[in-house]
């Protein structure tokens, strides 16, 4: 017991001399804040990859303006008090010039906040919440993913053209479901007014125990399903619903539900002829994606998922505007992210002046099982620029100040 | 509703409630036997379907393998439960018996990381069970067959656990055990075999459960939080110990949940809750559980008295923590600030389970009626801050006046339970009612007022309110009520025959904890600027529980150290390495080992000796 003992005041000597601050460095430094463990792993381990092989390849070059970049990586737990406290901590301590990343909306939401209150720039990754740069929008924050709205409108625009009038939903129970099946209802009912709903369902999000409400979709006996399920909660209702032969009776629209982070997991029990956006990344002709793919799956020995390409766009556009600004202050490079038009390896994306929404966009199309590579993937897709979804810039303003 | 439907739901809930049942019956068994609360169990559950997972595709034994594999990752599980009893638990069973739920806290943290560090963080889909991965028409719908092999599995699995208590001599020492425990060791039973062999056989349950939801359910890392508070309520639903009860309610929720789902489709949340919190109130000890007997030795959930920090020690903290933050760097007035509102809401709960002898396991809702009814307050009624700063805290306390009036009719795990059920309505209150509360998006912008915004500033703000909680509950603890208490803790029975009214100083020792919880909500809210559901959380109730335990439930002193070690070995670990699970919950382990009173405890019984 005596030698335990040790051990113990040994761990609380080192917290000790953990506790010490470290001193300020000459990189320019980025805080990335994002759900490393946990509920968004699956999608942020990816996006790090990605993010590490923008900053290697950067720092390859030279750097910008002479000097090398470093990110410094916090895990937030899912948990938006957590990813403020990191926030505190990276621009108090580790003076970054920005922070990026965060994963879930209400993390976003809260470190956006954070970053309003003290003029701070939050470069927001993936959070798909439309408030970030809308109702709760600021000068301070900028948003690459395109939002729960953009995506139900882009799948809300096809399934519009489709015969289906009887919808039912199934979706997590928390803002993303709500929103992803609002903005899409909303402009269905408006291409197509004789659609009803005939059922919404709502689990618990990373809880959902599919038989009960596979079989309480199938009795509401719906002509389509809108699904908002995402990670677990959908691998687990695919299975249930193949078992019980939803697919076969109903047809299916999924947001996100083509992303490979999405998919692949289901191996060849991917449903096939759903209606998704997604990533499809096998299939993407322009010669600087192709490259982009062939130099991820080089650096990782794993093909890319929609993660790693915002990671990868996310960190071009702060290299971007860190160059268009000349420096690392803070309000010069926020006017630099302002109508900042980028080069990607998708093409180029523009950070909209009004609100900060960078333009682009997602990739529409319908599942199939690809036998060979035994995953499912998308075909006949299209990909659909921000722009041709996103509210103009006088309906931006109205969102921005009614909320 | 149809008949065929019925019929259907009714089947996909026994279906879960099955898997319910073998997870809910090892923990039931676990808990009934040794008392420990082990939060490890929906880790043990994971690390089986993992192994379920991977064994399948190693074994070269073609269809068969997946049924193998099953029974082996269960075997594995429990050799794993076997090893944590004898290496880790057996070292503290002498301390007060909540030191092994620290003990198993820290193991949830380190097989998560484990188990990411094995099999990575991407989500997986196991293979479905070979020749039961079709359906099968029931009443013109097609139902799963694996699920109609589960139902008949649980009953199965619940026969051969029966043969085992009532059949065979092992049976006995465990029912005697889960009956008596004190006095099946007077007369002269191996306690640490019985042990050991329970939690054995615990494990293996809960890896069957695991090993057998492969078919049904993708494998995340995240499934053993997820799997551990729902087989809680099937575990006190049922009522501890019982084999029979854990079946029941496992059946009573799982069907619940499935008609639940038509019925009332956005309470998902908060039906289980629900359904324990009135069973808790009109059957305190569970559907077929028995009332405990009174503990025999007194205050056998604290054990001793630790150490009094020394007045000059005390000032010289004070004196420090008023001079010197205006001299650190930023961040680290921030992260007092943070410690400090821990301080403050683990002091608040030490009131309640250090001198009340109440553990609380949803003391998380006065937090979060704290920061919410400051934040309600600012963003509908547009209250200055300092106002809102006050009243957020009165809100805590008429919100734990009114559950407080349940909770202390019942002791011990059913308090507790209780507790936790509370919290979570509240939780799925303010995660749901999205036109008020903002739901899971929070409500933001609550700033101190412009007067106080800088962060040195607020420090003083919250060093104040802390400061002067901290200093109440100290007063509180050793005036004559706190004594009171003490004795109504240490023997109910006694206390009540001296005449005192101990429901009603428990009640207002929960209303006190309530007002201060509050206040470090409060505290906590204006310092991140928003608010969230995930204050209401399950982890956010198990916090404070920890930071008590890791300084010291025997005296209040406790709560603040613990609450600085571990925001400081948190915050810093998370800091340096990814693992930061793994880092710090095998320090943690390290430590309650080394100290298994908690660092004061240990330092109050040196200074004894």
């Amino acid at each position: 017991m005596k030698g335990t003992r040790w051990l113990g005041w040994l761990a609380l000597m080192l917290t000790a001399v953990a506790v010490w601050p470290a001193a300020a460095q000459s990189p320019i430094r980025i805080g990335d804040i994002n759900t490393y463990s946990g509920i968004g792993a699956p999608f942020t381990g990816p996006y790090r990859a990605a993010v590490e092989m923008a900053v290697d390849e950067i720092n390859g070059k030279g750097g910008i303006l002479g000097r090398k970049v470093e990110v410094i990586f916090r895990d937030d737990k899912g948990q938006p008090a957590e990813a403020v406290k990191h926030a505190q901590e990276l621009v108090a301590s580790e003076k970054v010039a920005l922070i990026t990343g965060t994963f879930l909306s209400n993390v976003g939401l809260a470190v956006s906040d954070w970053a309003k209150q003290n003029s701070t720039l939050f470069v927001a990754a993936e959070p798909l919440t439309e408030a970030i740069t809308w109702s709760k929008g600021h000068d301070h924050v900028f948003r690459v993913r395109p939002n729960t709205y953009e995506q139900g409108r882009m799948l809300a625009d096809k399934a519009g053209k489709m015969k289906h009038v009887k919808w039912a939903t199934i979706g997590p129970n928390y803002e993303y479901g709500k929103r992803a099946w609002e903005t899409f209802r909303d402009r269905l009912k408006e291409l197509k007014p004789e659609v009803q709903v005939v059922g919404e369902h709502w689990p618990a999000l990373g809880k959902l125990e599919p038989g009960p409400f596979v079989t309480a979709i199938l009795n509401q006996d719906p002509d389509a399903l809108y699904v908002s399920l995402f990670g677990s909660d959908w691998l687990g209702f695919v299975r249930e619903a193949q078992k019980r032969g939803l697919f076969q009776k109903m047809f299916v629209v999924g947001i996100l539900l083509g992303e490979p982070e999405y998919i692949d997991p289901l191996k060849t029990e991917a449903p096939e002829g759903m209606l998704v956006t997604g990533y499809p990344w096998y299939d993407i002709q322009a010669p600087a994606h192709k490259d982009f793919v062939a130099r991820f799956t080089k650096r990782t020995d794993k093909n890319p998922v929609l993660g790693s390409l915002v990671g990868y766009v996310t960190y071009l556009s702060i290299f971007d505007a860190v160059r268009k600004a000349g420096t690392t202050d803070t309000e010069k490079l926020v006017a630099a992210f302002r109508g900042l038009k980028v080069e990607t390896p998708i093409g180029p994306i523009t950070f909209r002046a009004s609100d900060g929404q960078s333009t682009m966009g997602a990739w529409v199309g319908t599942t199939k099982v690809d036998a060979k590579r035994g995953v499912g993937i998308m075909v006949n897709h299209e990909y659909i620029a921000g722009e041709s979804v996103l509210p103009s810039d006088e309906q931006v303003r109205k969102l921005r100040t009614g909320g | 509703m149809t008949p065929a439907l019925i019929l259907i739901q009714l089947l996909s809930g026994l279906a879960h409630a099955m898997v319910l049942f073998l997870i809910a019956s090892g923990l039931s068994l676990i808990f009934g036997v040794t008392r420990v609360v082990n939060f490890a169990h929906g880790s043990f559950y994971m690390l089986a379907a993992y192994l379920t997972y991977s064994l399948t595709a190693a074994l070269p034994l073609g269809p068969g393998a997946f049924y193998v594999a099953v029974i082996l990752a269960a075997l594995a599980v429990a050799v794993v439960g076997l090893a944590v009893e004898v290496v880790l638990l057996r070292r503290v069973y002498r301390a007060p018996e909540l030191y092994q739920l620290l003990l198993t806290f820290a193991l949830v943290l380190v097989i998560a990381d484990v188990v990411a560090f094995v099999w990575g963080t991407e989500n997986k889909t196991g293979p479905s069970a070979p020749g039961l991965a079709g359906s099968v028409a029931i009443a013109g719908q097609l139902f799963p067959s694996y699920d109609l092999v589960l139902i008949a599995l649980g009953p199965i699995v619940a026969a051969a656990l029966w043969w085992l208590f009532y059949r065979t001599r092992w049976g006995i020492l465990i029912r005697a055990a889960t009956q008596d425990r004190e006095m099946v060791a007077a007369l002269g039973v191996d306690q640490a075999v019985l042990f050991t062999s329970v939690f054995a056989l615990g494990s293996f349950l809960a890896g069957l459960g695991g090993g057998l939801q492969v078919p049904r359910q993708a494998l995340t890392t995240v499934m053993d939080t997820t799997v551990i508070t729902e087989a809680f309520v099937v575990v006190v639903v049922g009522g501890m110990g019982s084999v029979a009860g854990a079946l029941l309610a496992a059946i009573l929720i799982g069907v619940i949940d499935a008609f639940g789902v038509l019925v009332l489709p956005r309470a998902s949340l908060v039906l289980i809750f629900v359904v324990m919190a009135v069973v808790l109130v009109v059957r305190p000890w569970g559907l077929l559980g028995r009332p405990e007997l009174a503990a025999r030795s007194a205050g056998g959930a604290v054990g001793g008295e630790g150490v009094t920090a020394p007045r000059t020690l005390v000032l010289a903290i004070v004196a420090v923590l008023v001079v010197v933050p205006p001299f650190l760097p930023t961040f680290y007035v921030w992260l007092l600030i943070e410690v400090l509102a821990f301080a403050l809401f683990a002091a608040s709960l030490h009131l309640l389970m250090g001198a009340g002898g109440m553990v609380s396991f949803g003391h998380a809702a006065a937090f979060g009626l704290g920061a919410y009814g400051a934040a309600l307050l600012m963003r509908w009624a547009h209250v200055p801050m300092p106002l809102a700063f006050v009243a957020g805290p009165l809100a805590a306390a008429a919100g734990a006046a009114v559950t407080g009036f349940f909770c202390v009719r019942l002791t011990r795990i059913y308090f507790a339970m209780l507790t936790l059920a509370f919290a979570q309505i509240v939780y799925a209150i303010v995660h749901q009612w999205y036109d008020v509360t903002g739901g899971d998006n929070g409500l933001l912008g609550v700033w101190p007022a412009r007067w106080l915004a800088s962060p040195v500033r607020y420090y003083y703000v919250a060093l104040l309110a802390c400061g002067v909680g901290l200093a109440a509950l100290s007063l509180i603890e050793r005036a004559p009520f706190g004594l009171t208490l003490r004795a109504a803790r240490d023997h109910a029975a006694r206390a009540e025959a001296c005449g005192v009214h101990v429901r009603l100083h428990q009640w207002v020792a929960f209303l006190i904890a309530g007002l201060f919880g509050g206040l470090a909500g409060t505290t906590f809210a204006f310092l991140k600027g928003s608010v969230f559901p995930n204050y209401v959380s399950v982890p956010m109730s198990v916090e404070p529980l920890v930071m008590v335990l890791l300084g010291g439930v025997q005296t209040l002193a406790g709560a603040p150290l613990g609450a600085a070690v571990f925001k400081a070995l948190d915050t810093f670990v998370t800091q340096y390495t990814q693992y930061w699970q793994l880092v710090l919950g095998t320090i943690l382990i390290v430590i309650v080992v080394a100290f298994p009173r908690g660092i004061l405890g240990v330092m109050g019984a040196r200074r004894r000796a």
